[in-house]
Parts: structure tokens; C-alpha cells; sequence
């Protein structure tokens, strides 16, 4: 018989997973770097004004489309460069990185919300809610995004909530799909039968059993819809749907300087390499925590 | 004799064969096509039958994972075939099940002490303290360390998952476990442990088994009594002893001439079946298995005879059933 005296490797309280979950993504170095990168995002998000070189909203028509202040005509003070209405590029990068993540995170949230309970109530009960929610997704995976999107800001105008809800709304179906698919897989093991014999209500065998074993698919899709709905604003900001000028997002300033290109290749690509390079950093980092998520490969050095 | 503990009547399951399109499915599949078979407290019942011929499907609306198609269910006298999840629950404590695939049947992301304590936490039994308690004590119960605990199922054999899979099962301290082939997914050596497991537990918790395998050995070693299936229906039904000294059934008897023993002056095995097991979606008319039996008539080829006989021993054949009729 076991007595009370519990042997130390008998706890396992959240904290101590908690800590295990954080230490094993922070284990290698791209999962850091990337971190870092994420940290620097965050920081330009929450205080712009403190590390913007410049105000990103001063222009100065005599310094148009200056190049980054290598090159043999850059100036001095100017590190990217400026743009078209000589507004300096690496200020309006960290200023814009707040909207621009705001929004793209929403966004996902939004999608990945309500996608993943679609998905989950189509994978699981089956049948008709299946069919339904199949057809849904068919329905706005159908829909012209663009002209949604046209439609819901002549209705509703161009606000920041309504810009993440109709982002959020395009994605749903994607998530939708990828988690139906992936409960189908899981639903039918027998650990599911297992709980359900135990007599678990359905909402702790999805929440308990099949969810966990399927955040990996759903890490991994999120840290690139990440990507899409940067890309998605930029288009949509583009068109006049978006955020509106002058507020700098970085999509927003490809779109711009891609007028200018052939004056000046720094105003597109440089909000270019800064959106590359948080999604590279967020890609690594959902990499990076699936595996410390996974139980199955603690043993891997 | 007393009430039997769970009994089972003229249990169907048929599941429909899905149609194409604008044409709705009009076949079903009879996977369980009238059953019944009555288990007494502390009593051990064998289901042994091929693969396919519905004895996990059985088993798996014995333990009401499946709702019947028809029929009745009885658990200690009450109806339990119809019940929804909620009236199910208290029922659910007293059945439970034992899984084939100990690869499968735990959940990769739940520590084993979490997979233990999960059962007594979805029926609100005691403190998270007691459960803890609890589990440690049902590791012991199945032979494993007060460590196993903290793992997980992949840092565990076949032999020790299925351990914490009949840990599981006995947490609520049910009154009958149904195993359905847990025996099956592990090695022969690994097999006799868990099988002595399952004795032990039986005699010191009164439990009783359903215990499903297609493996005659291993149901002759554990069961009280048998009952063979063939395609959804039950063919025969004795005590251990009397089914393999004196097989009635053609079927029967074909299986157990089957079993491989280690005798090389052993004689190859009388009955030889030919054939394979027919399409459940298109059964044979008549008695299922005349197709590849030896002593098919023509009377079995329209008509399906029923399970009869005494108490104790029962088979389901128009030929065996007319010479005992005649020899007694």
C-alpha cells in the first residue's frame, strides 16, 4: 500500500508544468532570438514615442524619398531613409508596429475563436451540425472577401473593431477546417471512448481530451494566419478599407512605396523585412512551444 | 439462483450501410443481431467469436457506448439500453471498460495519475488530496510505483499501459468490468501477468467480467462460462469446462480443433473450415453458418434455428439439436 509519504516525482501542480512547458520552448537558440524579436515588437508596440528616432508623422517635402543613411545620399539621423512625403521610414515602422500587430493578433483570435469551436462542434457531434458548418465554411470560403469587406464598412464604417471582426471573419473557415479535420482523428481513439465510459460530459472529453491533442495543428496554422492577416490589412489599406492614413501599418507603407520603387527601394522593403521578421520570430516561437506542449518529446535533447 | 447481475435481450445493433447520393442508404449491417446472454455477480463470461463477427460492438453497448438498435439491457434489474448520458451516470460507476489498444486507449497529453484520478474527478468523489491518495493506492493494486504517477503514457510498456487501463476502470470500484480483447495488443509473456492481474482483482473486489478475446487459450484460462459468436449471433453458450471438452456446435468445434498446441504427434485438426466469413451486410438466409458447414441440410439453408438447450449448455443448430432431442 502507498502511504502518505509521496515521493517527490508524485506532483505534478500547474506551476511545475508551467515552468517545464517555459523552460523546454526557451531551450534553443532560434526559439530565443525569436523571442527577442517578439520582445522588441512588443516594446515598439506599447511605447513607439520613446523609441522612435523621429516623429513618424512630421513631413519635410525637401527630404522625399531619401535612401537608408548608408548609401552615399542617405542623411544623417534618417536610418531607413524617408518616404514619399519625407516622413522618416524606421519611425513609421515602430509606430505602425502597434496597429499592426493589434490587428493581425485580433484578427487571428477572432478567427481562430470562433474557427476552432466550429470545427470542434463539426468534428465531433458529426451528422447534420456537420453538415451545416461544412456548408458554412463553403459559403465563406465562396464569399468574395473583398466585397464582404466592402459591404460590412459601407454599412458599418471603417473602424478599427469592425477592420478585426471581418478580418477574423475571413479566417474562420481555414481554422474550421484544419481542427475538423484533425478531431476526426482523435475522436474515434480509444481514450475517447475511455473518458466517455467514465461517464465525462462531452464538453470535458473535448475540452480535456480532444483539444489538447490537437493544439499542435492549431499553434502551428496560427502563427502563419499571423502572417496572412498582416499581409490581408496591407490589402485591405491599400484599397481604402483599412486603417486609415495617416496612421502608419506596415502593409500599409508597402503599398505606398510600391508607387515609388523606382526612386527608392528602402520605403517598401523595409516595412517588408520588419513584417518578415516578426513572422519568422512567431513561426519559430509556435514551433518552438508545440514541442514543449508535447509530452512526448521531453526526452529529445 | 439470483437475479443476474447485467442480462441482455434480444440485443440488436445495426448500423446502415451509407447510400450514394440522392439514393438513402436501404442496407444495414446487423452486427449484433439478438442477443442474450445474462452475467452473474462475480462471474467471469467469455465472448470469443472471429474478427468482425460483433463482439466489440457488443461490448461496447454492454458498457453503453453504443445505444442498442433494439432489445433490452438490464444492469442489477434496471433498463439501461435506453437511458440518455444523464441518466446513465450513476450507471457508469458500477460498468466498466478495459480497452483492446493500450497504445490508444490513454490520453497522450494527461499524466497517468491524471488519467487514474479522472474518473473519481468526473463523478465528484472526494478531495483532489483523496484522489491522489487514491490513485497511489490503485497503482499498487495493479503492481506499479507510486512514480508512475507523474508520467506519461509513452514512457510505458504495453504491459504497464494496460495496467493503468484497468487502474482506471476499477477507480469507481465498479461491479463488472468489460475487457474487450485486453489481452490481445501484448505480448504472450506480457499476457498470463495481466491476465493473473485480472484473476486477483476479481477475487479480492467481486468483480465480474465480460471478457471478449478471439483467443480460445486465453478464454479458457480466465472465464467461467462462454458463449462463441458468428456473425452477430450468438451459436453456443456452456460452462468452460463442458464447451471445450464437448463442443456441440460445428462452429465450435472447428474453432478448438484450431487451437495450435505444441505437440508435434498432435493429428492435424479434424474440422478444417473453408471459406471466409460471409458479408454481414448479405448474410447467409437460414442458419448463418451454412455456408461453411459440415453438416449443413437443407432445412438450415431457409431457416435460422434458435439458441436452446438446458441452462446450462445452449447451441444454436438444427442438426445438434435433433440428435440430442433423439439420443436423450
Amino acid at each position: 500500500m502507498a502511504d502518505a509519504a509521496l515521493p517527490s516525482t508524485a506532483r505534478s501542480t500547474p506551476e511545475s508544468r508551467l515552468r517545464h512547458v517555459v523552460r523546454g520552448t526557451l531551450a534553443g537558440w532560434p526559439a530565443r532570438i525569436s523571442l527577442l524579436i517578439l520582445a522588441l515588437a512588443l516594446a515598439c508596440a506599447l511605447a513607439p514615442e520613446w523609441i522612435a528616432p523621429r516623429d513618424g508623422y512630421a513631413q519635410d517635402l525637401a527630404l522625399r524619398l531619401l535612401p537608408p543613411a548608408w548609401s552615399e545620399k542617405g542623411v544623417a539621423g534618417y536610418w531607413l531613409g524617408t518616404d514619399q512625403l519625407g516622413r522618416d521610414t524606421l519611425s513609421r515602422i515602430v509606430e505602425g508596429t502597434r496597429i499592426t500587430l493589434l490587428v493581425s493578433l485580433f484578427a487571428v483570435l477572432v478567427s481562430g475563436l470562433a474557427g476552432v469551436a466550429a470545427g470542434l462542434a463539426a468534428g465531433f457531434y458529426g451528422g447534420k451540425i456537420d453538415a451545416v458548418i461544412l456548408r458554412l465554411i463553403d459559403i465563406q470560403l465562396a464569399f468574395p472577401l473583398i466585397l464582404l469587406v466592402i459591404a460590412v464598412v459601407a454599412v458599418v464604417g471603417p473602424s478599427l473593431t469592425n477592420l478585426v471582426l471581418v478580418m477574423g471573419l475571413s479566417g474562420w473557415p481555414r481554422f474550421a477546417r484544419i481542427v475538423r479535420g484533425s478531431v476526426l482523428t482523435v475522436r474515434h481513439l480509444e481514450f475517447v471512448d475511455a473518458a466517455r465510459a467514465i461517464g465525462a460530459s462531452r464538453g470535458r472529453v473535448m475540452a480535456l481530451h480532444i483539444l489538447p491533442n490537437i493544439l499542435s495543428a492549431i499553434i502551428v496554422y496560427a502563427s502563419f494566419e499571423v502572417a496572412r492577416m498582416i499581409l490581408l490589412e496591407a490589402t485591405l489599406s491599400f484599397l481604402g478599407l483599412g486603417v486609415q492614413p495617416p496612421t502608419p501599418t506596415w502593409g500599409g507603407m508597402i503599398s505606398d512605396g510600391r508607387k515609388y520603387l523606382n526612386q527608392s527601394w528602402a520605403v517598401s522593403l523595409s516595412p517588408g523585412i520588419a513584417i518578415a521578421l516578426v513572422i519568422l520570430a512567431i513561426n519559430i516561437f509556435g514551433d518552438a512551444l508545440r514541442d514543449a506542449l508535447d509530452p512526448q518529446l521531453d526526452e529529445r535533447l | 439462483m439470483s437475479a443476474p447481475l447485467l442480462e441482455a435481450r434480444q440485443l440488436r445493433r445495426h448500423f446502415p450501410v451509407p447510400g450514394r447520393l440522392f439514393r438513402p442508404s436501404t442496407q444495414t449491417v446487423k452486427a449484433v443481431d439478438g442477443v442474450d446472454l445474462h452475467v452473474a455477480r462475480s462471474e467471469t463470461l467469455g465472448l470469443v467469436g472471429e474478427s468482425g463477427c460483433g463482439k466489440s460492438t457488443l461490448g461496447r453497448m454492454l458498457v453503453r457506448l453504443d445505444r442498442p438498435t433494439a432489445g433490452e439491457l438490464f444492469f442489477e434489474g434496471e433498463n439501461i439500453g435506453d437511458l440518455d448520458e444523464t441518466a446513465l451516470k450513476p450507471v457508469r460507476r458500477k460498468v466498466q471498460m478495459v480497452f483492446q489498444n493500450p497504445y490508444a486507449s490513454l490520453n497522450p497529453r494527461q499524466t497517468l495519475g491524471d488519467t487514474i484520478c479522472e474518473p473519481l474527478v468526473v463523478h465528484r468523489v472526494g478531495t483532489p488530496e483523496s484522489r491522489r491518495k487514491r490513485a497511489l493506492e490503485l497503482l499498487d493494486i495493479v503492481g506499479l510505483q507510486p512514480e508512475h504517477y507523474a508520467r506519461y503514457p509513452h514512457q510505458l510498456s504495453g504491459g504497464q499501459r494496460q495496467r493503468i487501463g484497468i487502474a482506471r476502470a476499477l477507480a469507481l470500484e465498479p461491479r463488472l468490468i468489460v475487457c474487450d480483447e485486453p489481452v490481445s495488443a501484448l505480448d504472450v509473456s506480457i499476457q498470463s501477468q495481466i491476465l493473473n492481474l485480472l484473476t486477483d482483482l476479481q477475487g479480492r473486489f467481486g468483480l465480474s467480467y465480460v471478457f471478449i478475446s478471439h483467443d480460445l487459450r486465453v478464454v479458457e484460462h480466465i472465464a467461467d462460462r462462454v458463449a462463441v459468436m458468428y456473425l452477430g449471433r450468438i451459436v453456443e453458450e456452456a460452462p468452460v469446462a463442458t464447451l471445450f471438452a464437448r463442443p456441440l456446435h460445428p462452429y465450435t468445434q472447428a474453432l478448438i480443433s484450431a487451437i495450435p498446441l505444441a505437440d508435434p504427434a498432435r493429428p492435424t485438426p479434424e474440422v478444417i473450415l473453408e471459406g471466409g466469413v460471409p458479408n454481414p451486410i448479405d448474410p447467409p438466409r437460414g442458419c448463418h453458418f451454412h455456408p461453411r458447414c459440415p453438416l449443413a441440410e437443407d432445412r438450415c439453408r431457409v431457416e435460422t434455428p434458435d439458441l436452446v438447450g438446458t441452462q446450462e449448455h445452449k447451441v444454436r443448430c438444427w442438426v445438434v439439436n435433433r440428435e440430442l432431442a433423439s439420443s436423450s
